[in-house]
């Protein structure tokens, strides 16, 4: 693992550069086994190309890139994409034998290219434009006739293929292949005939489709959502993150015309190494549509808009005599959407002016925040890296696409060993990561079969030669380093909403107790979730990683006084809720009717409560429900950090303006503090930003003034304290200037990442408004201690144990919002093994009625030989208002049991 | 005038049961395995060395020297390639369609010599017949104990594998073959570093043998290396299947003595080609292959020689001759070629994927009366960037050899007969249309 942690200054270690090549002329130092292209790049010599890519493997079939290379028989022409240094070697780039075969190949590309560059999407940002005219003859002798083609044809519904354009470099190709592991697009033909073709009846339906029409270095491949929306030169653009999932991918959001009109991954060497999920890429989407755009206020069946002032004196009205009430009579539901200063200043405003700790970012689907944030974190490049990554989690592919990129890249191609330990499985089993399974509810059972000093025993749902198989690998793993499991990463989630998440957490104790060196990667899905928890939105937890006692002096020298009381989490929340305990309840962007899961629950709190208030971006079931709306601000209107499952904090910032009068969800904390009397003691993202640096723990040294620097584009990993600065393998720093067009940014990405000034930990800069807390900081929180798991109900022999799974496009409010995206969701069926069916007398594909504690629904049955014979498969947020999904069975915390009928 | 010496690959292909084990084993057949077996690995490569066998499938390699790179693992392979394709080309044809055992004897003598476990023919699969006879030639084999566990006794154990290609010329060349071979498409691999014998099929070192050289395997072990490095001279041992066919009265193949033997003897001598017709010269020809640059009339008198063919220019290649008299159009045989090139291209790298398209369309046009005169120049400019130079051997700018095959027919054409050329221009169209 060639992993260099970084303590106070200096810049990151690069491996010795050894081999020494003159390029045109000049002595260059190159890696070993460095590409020609990419030393020559690294020198400042530019190599023509197309096959090219610096993140996948070269082929060296476009010859764009043929140079003169020094070899036993003198020079010859090679393709300098293909070709390693080799000490003492000699390169022309541009001598005239390269440059006519460079200009020799790029005519040949143009002779059947249709030249359309007026009408095509590409033109002003495309990679054949640019360099026909730095690269090629300068005039055309071609007088034929150009080959035809039907065009464009649909090869996805976000996909279009211009045949005519093509120049065969096969990126898009390989891509699916080598990289995505969906090979669903390849050659058909030869010859000048040859083309990139679906296979029949098979559409090219990847999550990571966008990432070819990325890459495509003609205008072969347009993305559906993009066509004819913008020309380059028209495109402004800003570097962001991405927050449609916890992965936290590096993007430049471009706009046009004050509309977002595209996303582009951008190549962050540690997150998504330029590559983004097609739900990320045109998720953005979502922020033109179904916006809540002024202050609102209920009116009969609708509401009806108000202004700020008038909207804010009721909102404060109704929390105050909630505050004036007692401790905890205002609950603060949600926070995943919100940027990490948005989440601090509504973790400030819950505890010292609503006096409340009832506060819960998360919807009772994910994991308890102090296992989260108290167990030792890992980097996703430390999961590559890996001896063995364990994944215990939902299928990654469905709820963090590009982790689940990464992670498959290493296992296919790297050799990375992976356990995936499922219930029904998942993507990662099916590119060849060995497997155990476990009958839901007995997770924490597998895991101690798996870590304990004494035979296994029996594990429900898990064949024995695969507890067997399985242990041995863990055991083999963890032995490798200084401290046992050191070198295992862990991945943490919460597959199964009908499942209690306390299995998982104390799976997770046990993996620790066991294992003391493991690392975690926690695999909660929404967008900013761990930014919510690292900024306290969780009952018990305040900002930077400390528990509410803990850190209750600190915090009370540096706020003002807190709760007496430990919260509650979003489900007892909503109990207390419909019980009427309740006041008032502030939804932060949460939408607990379509998305707790248990959704009765849902509706009796809200029709409990007093009143219920929403800072809220879009208009969805909860919003609509609400006697408060306030308009918040959404992804790419505001600036601010965000922080991914790593716990890497990045900048995210503003493209494009709100909608109507809309807020960014911090400045209406502070408006709503002001308004009761009160002062939160910041007015602006500075100081915000400042102040969590100075109190929060695990941020100190992260402020948006070091985030903002080039050298951080890629972010910060808090706690840099506690770990110093992870500095992942520094792959190929080469970023392929015809990937992303237009991204000035991208080369800086390469800056050694230096740990600055700003960085002297501990220090306390001076003049920042608020009161400086005293006293010594609070630890951070520590890893859970395990205890014995308790033991799942048995499942009787008429019932089928359920298993409820996310999918990438459900109903949830973003999708549902992006025209692109909302026609991709799949439909909701309930997955069994071929003998249940058989058994019932129903055919695949039949509807069955699904009973369970929650009542019953009727999906479509699927047969599918992979589900164990005691599982029902179903998939979370695919029901509608006529058609309840799954989620409807779940109540309770789980496991749950339903029974198949015929209808 | 023609030697004597006895056919070799082609002594039995006169009898009708040629293909049957039946008839094979009545005169000779299987011998040389069992002999092989006799003498051992280290003596059967000793004789083979010996020989000076040189590959027959167009490179010419020596097959001893080929033998000896294979890279040392636990699984390596040999494939025979059988994949046969090139127009005018057609003796590994007669060799899988008559003599269907000596192909699989000589291969399995050369698995016994590489100590390979597992081999492959790959076979053109428009060989209907070929293939039909070469499968059940293989079940007889195993039937008779040549081919399975443990050959005639000894502890040497051999399975062969018979794989119909798809129809694509491209898998004539050795790693398209092995791509083809693994169930991909067949494209070329790049060598460096997918040198069969480094990086073969399915990643093991591999030897990929032609039919003819794998055939001559039996009467090589039968009698020696020293008995066929008699035959012929220099570094141009043995004989070899020519394939003779265009404007000659006996078109057909010849099994030759290599050197003996020139090119006038083969076009003209009565027991060979037999002349042109009746009142026809000889314009060009073709010595090895339509990926070979021509000769005319006055390199005739060359020797059937590897080397001396190399030095005038050109290749002795697959081994297949093509004689043009003076009806043929040049420029028409140059744009047949090309087409032929064109649509064979396996389209994965841009100069032999866009470039046969360009230069055959150019070609069709001169042809047609819409040419101009500067479409010479930028014929041989557009050959120049994929074979930079357009000389012999071949530069290339292309990962496979297909690529600078392309120029050869149409600089030939350009070179020996520009004012053929520039009549076309001039004429607007083939002045020997009317002609024929």
């Amino acid at each position: 693992m060639s992993e260099t942690a970084v303590g106070g200054a200096g810049a990151s270690a690069e491996e010795a550069p050894t081999v020494s090549v003159t390029i045109d002329g000049v002595a260059v130092s190159a890696r070993p086994g460095e590409l020609v292209i990419e030393a020559a790049e690294r020198a400042g010599v530019f190599v023509p190309r197309f096959c090219y890519h610096p993140r996948m493997d070269p082929v060296g079939v476009c010859r764009m890139c043929l140079v003169e290379i020094s070899g036993p028989r003198g020079f010859s022409l090679q393709p300098s994409c293909y070709v390693r240094v080799a000490d003492g070697q000699e390169v022309r780039t541009s001598s005239e034998k390269a440059r006519k075969a460079q200009e020799g190949v790029l005519e040949f590309l143009l002779v059947n290219h249709p030249l359309d560059c007026p009408v095509c999407d590409k033109g002003g940002e495309c990679p054949l434009q640019d360099q026909a005219l730095t690269h090629g003859p300068g005039d055309t002798r071609f007088v034929e006739e150009k080959r035809h083609w039907a065009k464009p044809i649909e090869i996805s519904p976000l996909v279009y293929l211009d045949r005519e354009r093509c120049i065969q470099c096969s990126r898009c190709t390989r891509f699916a292949d080598e990289v995505a592991g969906e090979a669903l697009i390849d050659f058909a033909f030869r010859g000048d005939a040859i083309e990139v073709a679906t296979f029949p009846s098979r559409p090219f339906s990847s999550y990571f489709s966008g990432n070819t029409v990325q890459i495509c270095p003609v205008g072969a491949l347009t993305a559906a959502p993009y066509r004819f929306a913008s020309r380059p030169w028209d495109l402004e653009q800003v570097e962001t993150t991405c927050t449609s999932c916890a992965v936290g991918c590096r993007i430049v959001a471009q706009s046009s015309a004050g509309k977002l009109v595209r996303y582009l991954g951008v190549d962050a060497d540690p997150v998504n190494q330029s590559w983004l999920c097609d739900r990320g890429r045109y998720g953005f989407e979502a922020n033109g549509e179904g916006r809540v755009s002024s202050p609102s206020r209920r009116k009969g069946e609708g509401h009806e808009a108000i202004r700020w002032p008038e909207a804010l004196r009721q909102v404060a009205g109704a929390l105050q005599a909630a505050a004036a009430a007692g401790e905890g009579r205002v609950g603060v539901l949600g926070g995943a959407r919100l940027t990490n200063e948005d989440a601090y200043a509504w973790a400030k405003l819950a505890r010292t002016v609503l006096r409340t700790d009832h506060v819960d970012a998360q919807l009772d689907d994910g994991l308890p925040a102090a296992t989260v944030l108290g167990l030792p974190r890992a980097t996703i490049d430390e999961a590559v890296h890996a001896r063995l990554v364990v994944t215990l989690a939902g299928d990654l592919r469905e709820e963090l696409p590009v982790l689940y990129l990464r992670l498959r890249r290493a296992l296919a191609h790297d050799g990375l060993a992976v356990l995936e330990c499922s219930s029904v499985p998942q993507a990662l089993s099916a590119e060849g990561a060995t497997r155990v399974g476990y009958l839901p509810g007995e997770v924490a059972r597998l895991v101690g079969a798996l870590t304990g000093d004494a035979e296994p025993g029996e594990v429900p749902g898990a064949d024995r030669s695969g507890v067997v198989t399985a242990r041995r690998m863990l055991a083999a793993a963890a032995a490798g380093g200084a401290t046992r499991g050191e070198g295992v990463v862990v991945v943490l989630g919460r597959p199964n909403l009908a499942e209690p998440a306390v299995g998982y957490a104390e799976a997770a104790a046990l993996l620790h107790a066991a294992l003391p060196g493991a690392r975690f990667l926690p695999a909660l899905r929404r967008g900013n979730v761990h930014g919510a928890l690292e900024m306290g939105l969780a009952p018990g937890v305040l900002p930077g990683r400390v528990g509410l006692e803990e850190g209750r002096a600190w915090y009370e020298s540096a706020w003002g006084n807190l709760p007496g009381a430990t919260g509650r989490g979003a489900r007892e929340l909503l109990e207390a809720a419909a019980a009427g305990e309740l006041d008032v309840l502030v939804l932060l962007g949460a939408d607990p009717l379509a998305d707790l899961p248990d959704p009765d629950l849902a509706r009796r709190a809200l029709e409990g409560v007093g009143s219920v208030v929403a800072v809220a971006s879009h208009w969805d079931a909860s919003s609509s429900a609400a006697q408060l709306v306030l308009p918040a601000a959404a992804a790419d209107e505001r600036s601010g950090s965000t922080t991914n499952l790593e716990g890497r904090v990045t900048r995210v910032a503003q493209k494009v303006v709100p909608p109507g009068t809309a807020w960014p969800a911090w400045t209406i904390a502070v408006a709503l503090a002001a308004e009761m009397g009160d002062d939160l003691g910041f007015d602006n993202l500075e100081t915000l930003s400042a102040e969590i640096e100075r109190v929060a723990p695990s941020q100190r040294g992260i402020d948006l003034d070091v985030l903002g620097r080039p050298a951080h584009r890629d972010g910060l990993v808090a706690p840099i304290a506690a770990v110093g600065v992870r500095v992942g393998r520094r792959g190929p720093r080469l970023i392929d200037p015809i990937a992303t067009p237009g991204i000035a940014s991208v080369e800086e990405q390469g800056a050694p990442l230096v740990v600055g000034d700003a960085v002297a930990l501990g220090g306390q800069p001076a003049g920042i408004a608020g009161a400086g807390p005293t006293g010594s900081r609070p630890p951070l929180l520590g890893p859970p201690a395990s205890s014995v798991p308790a033991t799942a109900p048995r499942l009787d022999a008429y019932s089928l144990r359920l298993v409820v799974g996310r999918t990438l496009y459900d109903r949830g409010t973003l999708v549902a919002a992006s025209p692109s995206l909302a026609p991709l969701r799949p439909e909701a069926t309930v997955r069994v093994h071929p003998s249940v069916l058989e058994r019932l007398g129903v055919r695949d594909g039949e509807p069955v009625r699904v009973t369970g504690p929650g009542g019953a629904v009727e999906l479509a049955a699927s047969a599918d030989e992979a589900v164990a014979r005691d599982l029902a498969v179903a998939t979370a947020r695919l029901g509608t208002g006529e058609r309840p999904g799954i989620e409807s069975l779940v109540a309770g915390e789980g496991p749950i049991d339903v029974r198949l009928e015929t209808i | 005038m023609i030697t004597d010496a006895a056919p070799i690959v082609t002594a039995r292909v006169g009898h009708d049961d040629s293909h049957t084990l039946e008839g094979y084993l009545a005169t000779g057949g299987y011998e040389g395995l069992r002999r092989a077996l006799e003498l051992g690995r280290d003596q059967v490569r000793a004789e083979v060395d010996a020989a000076s066998l040189l590959g027959r499938g167009g490179a010419g390699f020596p097959a001893g020297r080929k033998w000896s790179m294979l890279g040392r693992a636990d699984v390596t392979y040999l494939v025979v390639n059988g994949d046969e394709s090139e127009p005018a080309t057609f003796k590994d044809h007669l060799l899988v369609e008559r003599d269907p055992h000596q192909v699989i004897e000589g291969a399995t003598i050369a698995a016994y010599a590489l100590g390979v476990a597992q081999a492959f023919v790959f076979c053109r699969g428009e060989f209907a017949l070929g293939l039909e006879r070469l499968t059940a030639a293989v079940n007889e084999a195993y039937a008779h104990g040549a081919l399975g566990r443990s050959i005639f006794g000894s502890d040497f154990s051999l399975d062969l594998v018979i794989h119909p290609g798809a129809g694509a010329y491209i898998c004539g060349e050795e790693t398209a073959l092995l791509e083809s071979l693994e169930g991909k498409r067949g494209f070329p691999r790049i060598k460096p570093p997918y040198f069969p014998a480094a990086i073969g099929l399915y990643g093991a070192p591999t030897v990929v043998n032609n039919v003819e050289t794998v055939s001559n395997l039996p009467w090589i072990v039968r009698h020696g290396g020293a008995a066929f490095a008699a035959l012929g001279t220099g570094s141009s041992t043995g004989t070899r299947l020519f394939a003779l066919s265009g404007h000659v009265r006996r078109p057909g193949w010849y099994e030759l003595e290599m050197s003996k033997v020139t090119f006038r003897d083969l076009i003209f001598d009565p027991s060979l080609g037999g002349g042109l017709a009746e009142g026809r010269s000889l314009k060009a020809f073709i010595p090895g292959g339509v990926s070979a640059p021509w000769f005319g009339p006055e390199q005739l008198d060359l020797g059937l020689d590897q080397e001396a063919v190399g030095k005038a220019g050109s290749m002795l290649g697959s081994g297949s001759v093509v004689v043009m008299d003076d009806s043929t159009c040049v420029l028409r045989a140059a744009w047949r070629i090309t087409r032929f090139f064109h649509r064979e291209s396996c389209g994965q790298c841009t100069p032999c994927r866009e470039g046969g398209g360009w230069l055959e369309k150019i070609l069709r046009r001169l042809e047609e009366g819409g040419g101009r005169e500067e479409d010479l120049d930028l014929l041989m400019d557009a050959c120049d960037n994929i074979a930079p130079g357009v000389s012999w051997p071949p530069q290339q700018t292309t990962i496979c050899v297909l690529g600078p095959s392309i120029p050869s027919s149409i600089a030939s054409a350009v070179r020996m007969f520009r004012d053929e050329l520039l009549l076309h221009v001039k004429e607007g169209g083939c002045p020997l249309r009317g002609a024929r």
